[in-house]
């Protein structure tokens, strides 16, 4: 079915099916309990969570196919920001031109950046497009300030031109973006029992375009394209031997992948309208690296989970603060509460960098593969359980497929 | 349906329908409500977003502390602090309205878009009804606008930028620091007074929009008593160097360099200007002179000595002896066991404003607020008699000039007030070139 394997098609389905379920399942815990703090089923951060994964997925097709690591994605993201939002004060508040254009004005980006810095491989390039990339962070922060809005930022006003919409609405306020009239920060609720999920128009538009961006992906991961792009992250120099030339295949994948980003960063200011120059600064390069590593490298789902545990982590455990964990802890004698708060309060509230390092640190040494080889090898252990209990006709384990 | 036979796809599309019709009446649930978050019978949440890493962490945790004391004293507990001496006596320890006050606490980042996602979490997940804090115009300015799209009050902590009162200003958000004009308008005429009306001037900017409101304001302050302007400089934020920029000053004929630097930049282009010598240096005949717009005292704290001596502004210190002053800086003192910052002190004074207005308007509908709290006169709050602007939600008060201190006898007492501009002296019309270009437009209460 739409052109998938069986195996690739049931992955397709589990991400769709997360997608869908995703406020139900971001917010186990009842509204109102300790745990209510470890909910992440609110929109802001949904949104975060899908928008983060269509990046990572687009890095991915580069750093995961071909190996060259890019280390300036952020400015594909950054410059898709800004676009969206000049579209939105000088065109329509509908998000679709936004969304255009902020893919298209990514993807000329980095056809620009990606000719000069794919000349170099391995840490050239690496450094390379960093080096663009602070260049887009420095120029969107100070010197370009008239069209970025430098600091503070490139935001709506109320005397915006917008062409084929209105300045503001009949209350005086700036228009909502919105896909044809559904407004993207509506949000309904459901209330059950204890517990209460929103579902955002925002971030279902978001899931979609997300169920859109990662069937591309699958299909150019299996596509003879793709398995040129392996072909150069395996051995770039035989490949020219061959009398292959492997610029244009991976000038090609790197410009896809920055169109990605810009679509990322499209719907960034889609679900918010604010473009501000932080999102091209080299950590947040880094980040998106750290989300593909996380997840596992060159593996189809392995960027969206590595992008979900960095945007929960930071979301959530940033968020928490000496008087919740007063508030955990109070069961237990003073003294000892006291101490077990002590312990435990450099990791989180403005340590939370310290435990995403650690888990980061931990998944490395112990899960080179990432989280989708720790996936698969709790997968093995309940297999290998199985074929204790009936003897197996055969004894040789299957090999692991490649870009699972 | 005839065919038994349910296929796979039919019974998705079944799935699916059933779903839609199902969540359909509850797309009606959020538009019951008068305004965003509109909070139970016993408790209310305000969001507290501040900087707890990065260059201004050190403000950040100041703010917090506040914060802290701000609620506690809104609660009843400790000694009640400035509720004493507000001149508005609506408050009386029992929480906002009756409603116990909880808050949440966030991490901006010092990045607009960290501090964003911060407070629509506070939004959307804590159902916080008021954001507040931050340690940066960018900041502020970027949760201001959040705030009025989503229907909530924003009360700014410390933001010196004309901008956030200016071409950004809001309708739901309230500025009580003061900001660059007001600066510049109080540092001109002491300025004048001691170093004389014929100074050439350097300037050093950092290049980002703080920098650029500050340089216009000094400049054109100055210039407005006769001083000249050699050169401005723009300096990249966070170099941790300045030497390249201080070398070619003294050859320039300035014989005045006014570093529009804030945080860890000031300390260090200060510290570089001062192993440069220039304070020992002449100039056209005169002394060479620094002068630094915005002080802190964490700020004075990391340059040391070097401050002393050096003119610049402030919203407010410690040690001021009014009566509304004195009492904060003793149950801050008393908790925290150390003065509080011009940053603590604007984010305590813009809690209580906030949930005064709550309390005069009788309702925590934004809208109500807003009126509340446009045109309120107010004191007793460390900074005399304070004027809440309705044209531009900007509060207007005196202002503080200071110098460092020669002789500090603490590490908190590095800063000593040399006046105290009268309100009158630093007012501008609403519509002045420095802030045009804005439009508050009218309250967002929100769903």
């Amino acid at each position: 079915m739409l052109g998938l394997n069986k195996a690739d098609l049931r992955l397709y389905l589990i991400v769709l099916g997360m997608l869908i379920f995703a406020p139900f399942i971001m917010n186990p815990f009842p509204e109102g309990s300790g745990l209510a703090q470890f909910n992440g089923g609110y929109p802001d951060l949904l949104q975060k969570l899908v928008i983060f994964g269509i990046f990572a997925v687009g890095f991915n097709i580069l750093f995961g196919l071909t190996g060259y690591l890019s280390f300036g994605h952020a400015a594909f993201l950054g410059v898709g920001s800004y676009a969206g939002v000049w579209m939105m004060k000088l065109l329509t508040m509908n998000v679709v031109p936004a969304l255009i254009i902020s893919v298209l004005t990514a993807g000329l980006l980095s056809v620009i950046i990606g000719y000069v810095s794919l000349r170099r491989s391995g840490i050239y390039f690496s450094i390379l497009t960093l080096a663009f990339a602070q260049m887009c962070y420095s120029l969107a922060y100070s010197v370009l300030t008239p069209i970025t809005g430098g600091e503070t930022g490139l935001t709506l006003s109320l005397n915006d031109p917008r062409v084929l919409g209105t300045s503001q609405t009949a209350e005086g306020n700036i228009p909502v973006p919105h896909f044809f009239g559904l407004e993207m920060n509506a949000s309904s609720t459901l209330e059950l029992g204890a517990w209460s999920f929103t579902f955002n128009t925002g971030y279902y538009f978001c899931a979609v375009v997300m169920a859109v961006a990662f069937y591309f992906a699958i299909r150019l991961f299996r596509s003879p394209f793709g398995l040129m792009l392996r072909a150069v992250k395996s051995n770039q120099a035989r490949m020219s031997y061959t009398g292959l030339n492997a610029r244009p295949y991976t000038l090609a994948a790197f410009v896809i992948s920055g169109m990605y980003a810009g679509l990322a960063g499209g719907l960034m200011v889609a679900m918010d309208p604010l473009a501000g120059a932080e999102r091209m600064i080299w950590t947040a390069s880094g980040e998106v690296v750290l989300m593909a590593i996380l997840g596992g490298v060159g593996t189809l789902i392995g960027p969206i989970l590595g992008a979900g545990v960095i945007k929960y982590l930071e979301s959530i455990i940033s968020t928490i603060n000496s008087t919740i964990l007063h508030q955990w802890f109070a069961f237990l004698p003073d003294g000892l509460e006291d101490f077990v708060v002590a312990i435990i309060y450099p990791f989180v509230g403005k340590g939370w960098h310290l435990t995403l390092g650690i888990v980061f640190m931990l998944v490395v040494i112990f899960l080179p593969g990432g989280i989708v080889e720790g996936g698969k090898r709790i997968g093995n252990l309940f297999r290998r359980k199985r074929r204790e209990e009936t003897p197996p006709s055969s004894t040789t384990t299957p090999a692991p497929k490649p870009g699972e | 349906m005839s065919d038994k036979n349910l296929s796979r796809r039919g019974l998705l599309k079944a799935g699916a329908a059933t779903g839609v019709a199902l969540s359909l009446p509850t797309i009606f649930t959020s538009k019951a409500y008068g305004f965003t978050n509109e909070p139970g019978a016993s408790s209310v949440t305000l969001g507290f977003n501040v900087p707890q890493t990065g260059a201004y962490a050190d403000e950040g945790a100041d703010e917090l502390r506040a914060y802290q004391l701000a609620v506690e004293h809104l609660n009843g507990e400790g000694d009640g602090g400035m509720l004493n001496t507000f001149s508005s006596q609506v408050l009386d320890g029992t929480g906002i309205l009756g409603r116990r006050v909880e808050y949440v606490t966030g991490d901006t980042q010092t990045s607009s878009d960290a501090a964003r996602s911060s407070a629509r979490s506070m939004i959307e997940r804590d159902g916080a009804i008021m954001i507040t804090g931050g340690s940066s115009s960018g900041v502020a300015v970027a949760v201001q606008a959040l705030c009025q799209e989503a229907g909530v009050i924003f009360m700014a902590g410390l933001t010196h930028s004309n901008d956030t009162t200016g071409k950004d200003r809001k309708a739901n958000g309230f500025r009580h620091f003061f900001n660059s004009y007001m600066s510049g308008a109080a540092l001109a005429p002491v300025l004048a007074n001691a170093y004389g009306t014929d100074r050439n001037a350097y300037y050093l900017t950092a290049d980002y929009n703080w920098g650029y409101t500050t340089e216009q304001a000094i400049q054109e302050a100055t210039e407005g008593v006769g001083w000249n302007t050699v050169n401005t400089v723009r300096t990249p934020l966070g170099a941790g160097d300045f030497s390249s920029y201080i070398t070619p000053v003294l050859g320039s004929g300035a014989d005045t360099l006014v570093l529009v630097h804030y945080g860890g930049d000031m300390v260090n282009s200060l510290t570089n200007a001062v192993q440069f010598g220039l304070r020992e240096a002449q100039a056209n005949g005169r002394d060479f002179q620094i002068v630094v717009p915005l002080f802190s005292r964490l700020m004075a704290r990391g340059a040391g000595e070097n401050i002393r001596g050096i003119f610049g502004s402030t919203n407010w210190h410690w040690s001021l002896q009014d009566e509304g002053s004195q009492a904060f800086t003793r149950s801050f003192g008393e908790k925290y066991g150390f003065p509080p910052s011009q940053a603590a002190h604007t984010c305590y004074v813009q809690t209580l404003l906030y949930a005064d207005a709550v309390s005069r308007a009788g309702t925590f509908n934004p809208c109500g607020v807003v009126e509340a709290l446009e045109g309120f006169e107010f004191d007793g709050l460390g900074n005399g008699p304070t004027l809440y602007r309705a044209e531009d939600h900007q509060c207007f008060k005196d202002v503080l000039v200071v110098r460092g201190k020669e002789n500090p006898d603490s590490e908190y007492d590095l800063l000593e007030i040399v006046e105290v501009t009268p309100v009158d002296q630093v007012t501008y019309a609403p519509d002045h070139p420095q802030f045009s270009g804005g439009e508050l437009g009218t309250c967002n209460p929100g769903a």
